[in-house]
């Protein structure tokens, strides 16, 4: 199956060269962060997490929101989705990959990442995050692979792969919010320590996945002879807009609590996302107030796009309000949600935390691997499809 | 008040010399003292020494060490950086000028900062503007040690220290997110190139860190094992760090503990930690 990743035309392959180019250089920034140290980024011993969690954080949403094209499709016989299960599992593949890469480059000792399961401690959220997630990654290859080689030959799946695909949807949700039990049980840091941080984190990430998969639906459309068609598309439009909406909610309600609270210690963080913070000299730290109102316009702007049904019925304007939601919450989640936790510190100090260069291109790599395994893996699914030319049948 | 063993020291020397006190009298961890010889010096005598409870050695048997900070007497001798000296250089802890990676097992904070919670504008001028000592508060309930994945940070089951095994640390960070106090220090870089960098010369008797994982104060369980105090305890010239048994109702930190009014940092948190502080 995997050889038709190696057929390809000029577009195809200029896309992989690119991306192994980007591939390329982070291999080399993250060999300089290997020989010299997590120095080269600009974590500190006060914001000991940043780009590298945060992404990973960001990346663990993409990968469980494949469950909102995989259980409409299995548990409500919506035969719309048929054609974009696979994508979402495919996707979902990439996405748990580069969380652990990005868990591995963040590691201090990243040789001695065997410990976790050499030393298994179920009292750490980190040990269950790391089995969710192996798990989730091989309940997907195992899922894809069944259904990709059935559909080759022409016949329906296996029954027995019906448990499983039963099984990645709870899993799917647990994943996310084990993610969000890393960070909401840690009593030192009241900004996450919060118990609407899960459904947060999965509303977000019902919204960020689906938009993707929107704006990878498009992308394929007018680049390939690969249609996902009208009106799945338009369900997921539907689907970001209700995840958006109640992501907007959560958020709103985070704030009420800890502006009306007033207790300093909730409410400094968001002062720091959004007006910020004077640092032990005095001086006004505003780093992440442009990220913070860029993701909170975004936010507001994609979804007055999504609710209006004419305009959401609109290709272009759904994929624009696609991209504005994915940038939104990338922001949100993938830079503001983990730094912020850390400013101020536990002795109240505000440290500001600005990445590397080398930093930055070590997660762009990830993100080019991401990319690269994608691309290939909806190569293979696209050129199969093609060939068999029948309508998908799964299950 | 101050309980000054030095003072004390000199007093009941002084008084030794005029053949009040018999011999042997040890400088701390330890002023052997029986009632007798305290109650001749009475005017000498403070804090838990008039309780008959200042061993010479730490106890083998504790079961759950903690130690009573004086800030009263710390911040007598706003200046000085004795414990922090012996710890660091005890342990090989390196000295980073880049603020955002150094370590630190005992360092000095702004009060405000270490007590956010008491902190407010009309404090006490001298305990407003002072500083407080902090490390590893060896939690009961540690946070740390709940999260860390591979089980390379612990609590010691036998006296409650908590624990670090720097060759199984992965150098996640989790248990840097999970301490309320900021009690912990990554290793950003090479540790050892500082020494070089700096003529320090490495301590043969304790183990360098390598890059990558993380650290903190162990409460000198390698000196404890060995029937000594902790560092820092031994080098305070003014006595103001005091270390036992919490178990122990006679022990010195108990005795200190039912005489003086003591906080702990953010209480609130369930964490329960074992360095009380006089203010």
């Amino acid at each position: 199956m995997i050889e038709k990743a190696l057929q390809g035309g000029k577009g195809y392959w200029t896309l992989i060269v690119i991306l192994l180019a980007v591939i390329g250089v982070g291999v080399l920034a993250y060999l300089k962060q290997f020989s010299e140290g997590l120095t080269v980024t600009g974590l500190s011993r006060d914001v000991s997490w940043g780009l590298y969690i945060a992404q990973f954080t960001f990346l663990v949403g993409v990968a469980a929101s494949a469950v909102m094209v995989v259980l409409p499709y299995y548990l409500h016989n919506y035969k719309m989705f048929g054609k974009l299960t696979i994508l979402g599992e495919f996707l979902a593949i990439g996405a748990c990959i580069m969380c652990m890469t990005f868990i591995f480059v963040d590691m201090g000792q990243p040789f001695r990442i065997g410990n976790v399961f050499l030393y298994p401690s179920p009292h750490s959220m980190m040990f269950w995050d790391t089995v969710v997630l192996f798990g989730y990654l091989l309940l997907n290859i195992l899922i894809s692979r069944v259904a990709m080689s059935s559909e080759n030959k022409g016949v329906a799946p296996p029954k027995w792969i019906k448990p499983f695909i039963i099984l990645s949807i709870p899993w799917a949700i647990s994943i996310h919010t084990v993610t969000a039990f890393l960070y909401s049980g840690l009593a030192a840091r009241p900004f996450w320590m919060t118990a609407v941080l899960a459904p947060r984190f999965l509303a977000s990430a019902f919204a960020s996945g689906p938009a993707l998969l929107i704006i990878l639906c498009l992308i394929l459309k007018r680049f390939t002879k690969f249609d996902a068609g009208r009106e799945p598309i338009q369900k997921l439009g539907v689907i970001v807009a209700y995840a958006m909406a109640l992501n907007i909610f959560l958020i709103l309600m985070e704030i009420f609590t800890a502006v009306y609270s007033g207790i300093p210690e909730h409410i400094d963080h968001f002062k720091y996302m959004f007006v910020g913070l004077q640092d032990a000299e005095g001086v006004m730290v505003t780093n992440l107030v442009p990220w913070m109102w860029t993701s909170s316009v975004l936010a507001v702007f994609s979804l007055s796009l999504l609710l209006v049904t004419k305009l959401r019925q609109n290709e272009t304007i759904l994929g624009i309000a696609a991209v504005a939601v994915f940038a939104s919450l990338w922001i949100d989640k993938g830079m503001g949600m983990i730094v912020a936790g850390f400013t101020p510190n536990p002795t109240h100090v505000v440290v500001p935390y600005t990445p590397t260069l080398i930093e930055s291109l070590i997660t762009l790599a990830i993100w080019g691997m991401g990319a690269l395994i994608v691309t290939i893996l909806y190569k293979v699914a696209l050129t199969l499809r093609k060939q068999v030319q029948r309508v998908p049948y799964r299950a | 008040m101050s309980f000054d063993r030095r003072k004390f020291v000199k007093a009941a020397s002084i008084a030794a010399l005029g053949g009040v006190v018999s011999p042997p009298l040890k400088l701390f961890g330890g002023v052997v003292v029986d009632g007798q010889s305290a109650e001749a010096v009475p005017e000498a005598v403070s804090g838990c020494i008039g309780c008959e409870c200042s061993p010479v050695a730490p106890p083998t048997n504790a079961t759950r060490w903690a130690m009573v900070i004086d800030l009263k007497t710390c911040r007598e001798h706003e200046d000085c950086t004795i414990c922090m000296d012996a710890c660091h250089k005890t342990h090989n802890v390196p000295d980073v000028d880049n603020p955002k990676e150094q370590m630190k097992w005992i360092w000095k904070e702004h009060f405000g900062h270490a007590f956010h919670e008491a902190d407010h504008p009309y404090l006490e001028e001298h305990v407003k503007h002072s500083n407080a000592l902090l490390m590893c508060n060896h939690c009961n309930n540690p946070p740390c040690v709940s999260v860390c994945p591979t089980n390379a940070t612990f609590k010691r089951e036998k006296d409650g220290l908590v624990m670090m095994d720097w060759h199984r640390c992965i150098g996640c960070r989790y248990c840097i997110a999970a301490c309320p106090y900021g009690s912990r220090s990554f290793n950003y870089t090479e540790p050892k190139k500082y020494f070089a960098e700096k003529g320090i010369q490495i301590e043969p008797d304790f183990p360098t860190r390598t890059r990558g994982v993380v650290e903190k104060c162990t409460f000198c369980e390698e000196r404890l094992a060995r029937g000594l105090w902790p560092a820092c305890v031994d080098a305070c010239p003014h006595n103001a760090l005091v270390f036992g048994d919490l178990d122990n109702p006679d022990d010195p930190v108990r005795c200190l503990l039912a005489k003086h009014f003591t906080i702990r940092r953010k209480p609130a948190l369930g964490t329960e930690p074992e360095i009380y502080y006089i203010v």
